[in-house]
């Protein structure tokens, strides 16, 4: 059976990048995944990949080389560098292909994403109301489960302090800086329970990753962390999602739970097993709803982890080690790859800083409107 | 000027009390709301709801949406913000809509609401009005 490795990955750093397009900056990435591999473009005999805002991935053919690769544009909400990962995964394991790329890139303009409800599928009156705004779904969604499983605001703020700790460790995070406990929880309140400082901010930034089979892998004498699970699921009846007039009174798992299930079965292991995870944290909440919907918790427990620092470096279990997409932002097209780029970093020992110490099975989970789930297990 | 509901066939009046028009689909049974539009209508049946439900969940909205698609009549400066959450009418459905409350420290999941007609805008159309949920209690 095909084993599908990660031979290179190289990310252009997230935030805002006036100087250059989203273009520029997923043609960056590709360029130091492939340096990193110690391959060319020419080598190269697929590609999937998917921006959001910033036009057609495959626009990046001309400045990579017009070498008639194959490459298909993938278009799958906050979930598309996963999508585009997983795609690139079947395309090796199938046996059809040995060296791949996957790419996203992104630029959004600043504030809160500007929805189209017809585009969503929804009658207009949803959009003119002023209800349909990703960050009330999330608000809503966290504040539900505050009352359910007992989590306080602190939680929400120390979730946020953590990913600004991380960022001011890792050169290619956005927020550099730490925030203080007191300044998250007392700054704006833009969907309450959740402060300006809890929420993440679309962003820009690229990442790409070279994938291999495990029998060119020897062959060219490379290394780099296989890949042993990865699924996409989308949502199911009864579960919460972003931009829903209505939802059933019954019930059901999100599309993560679902997500997640499937790829620790194709992986092998248990959610125990993991030594670092990148989990979606498109606010504190989600980050927190992720623990539990990821395995790595039960519903409730994540107020004493997080008051163990459990989740920080150093921690049982430490979580958004390059923080996330709080420190980060979201470029939706890269931000799924750069769960994964940051997790390479970690298996391979050059997450300087920010190392998690003996990390062999790496996780990382993107989840995204309009209610689909992506996630990746990787072992060293 | 009698204001225009924002989209016709969301609600339905008895008197003076709004019962909103949800949709069963024939096959399952499952409900949702609006009724859909097009070819999808004749896969559903309408349903009034009851005049109350309760709170399942609640945020406030703290900065003016995006126009568009918003149609509020303020602007960045007027813009006040507004609470909005969704009630459930048991055994049947769970609504997103506005909430008119002036403390919203008072939203509590579980509290009662009942549902209103609320002007929200004026726009090219006029007046322009829509469903809410005010507390019950």
């Amino acid at each position: 059976m095909t084993e599908v490795h990660i031979v290179g990955a190289g990310i252009h750093p997230f935030g805002r990048h006036p100087e250059k397009t989203g273009l520029d900056q997923g043609v960056f990435a590709v360029r130091e995944a492939l340096t990193d591999a110690g391959l060319t473009w020419e080598d190269v005999q697929f590609a999937f990949g998917g921006s959001s805002a910033a036009g057609s991935a495959d626009a990046a053919l001309p400045r990579l080389g017009l070498t008639g690769v194959q490459f298909i544009n993938i278009s799958n909400g906050c979930a598309t560098g996963g999508s585009s990962l997983l795609s690139g995964y079947w395309a090796i394991k199938s046996g059809e292909f040995d060296i791949g790329v996957v790419l996203g890139f992104d630029k959004h303009p600043r504030g809160a994403f500007n929805a189209d409800p017809e585009a969503s599928g929804l009658q207009r009156w949803y959009g003119e109301t002023g209800m349909m705004l990703t960050t009330q779904f999330f608000a809503m969604k966290i504040r539900r489960y505050m009352d359910l499983y007992g989590i306080s605001n602190e939680s929400l703020g120390r979730v946020a302090e953590k990913a600004y700790e991380n960022g001011a460790l890792t050169p290619h995070a956005w927020r550099r800086e730490p925030v203080g406990l007191n300044t998250i929880l007392g700054s704006q309140m833009l969907s309450d329970p959740l402060t300006k400082y809890m929420f993440c901010s679309p962003a820009e930034g690229g990442a790409a990753l070279v994938l291999m089979s495990d029998k060119k892998m020897r062959e060219l004498g490379l290394t780099g962390p296989r890949v042993r699970g990865a699924a996409v699921r989308t949502r199911v009846n009864g579960s919460f999602e972003v931009f829903s007039p209505s939802l059933d009174v019954e019930r059901g798992p999100s599309p993560t739970q679902i997500a997640s299930a499937a790829a620790f079965e194709m992986a092998g292991v248990g959610p125990s097993d993991i030594h670092v995870a990148q989990i979606q944290d498109t606010e504190s909440g989600a980050e927190i709803m992720h623990m539990a919907e990821n395995g790595f918790c039960a519903d409730g427990e994540q107020e004493r982890m997080l008051a163990e620092g459990a989740t920080k470096l150093g921690g049982a279990l430490p979580m958004n080690t390059d923080g996330g997409c709080l420190a980060c932002g979201e470029p939706v097209g890269a931000s799924g790859l750069r769960q994964v780029y940051e997790n390479v970093q970690q298996l391979r020992k050059r997450a300087d800083g920010r190392q998690v110490a003996n990390a062999s099975l790496a996780y990382s989970q993107v989840y995204g409107a309009p209610g689909l789930s992506a996630v990746a297990i990787l072992e060293a | 000027m009698v204001a225009t509901a924002v989209a016709d066939g969301l609600f339905v009046m008895h008197g003076d009390q709004p019962h909103l028009i949800a949709a069963r689909r024939k096959s399952d049974g499952r409900m949702r709301f609006p009724m859909p539009l097009g070819p999808e209508a004749a896969l559903y049946e309408p349903v009034e709801l009851p005049a109350e439900g309760k709170l399942w969940s609640y945020t406030v909205q703290r900065f003016r949406p995006k126009t568009p698609p918003y149609i509020g009549a303020d602007d960045d400066a007027s813009f006040k913000a507004f609470a909005l959450g969704y009630i459930e009418f048991p055994d049947q459905v769970i609504v997103e809509g506005r909430i008119l409350i002036d403390d919203t420290s008072t939203l509590r999941i579980g509290r009662p609401m009942k549902v209103v007609i609320e002007p929200f805008a004026t726009s090219t159309r006029g007046e322009v009005s829509n469903f809410a949920f005010k507390p019950a209690d």
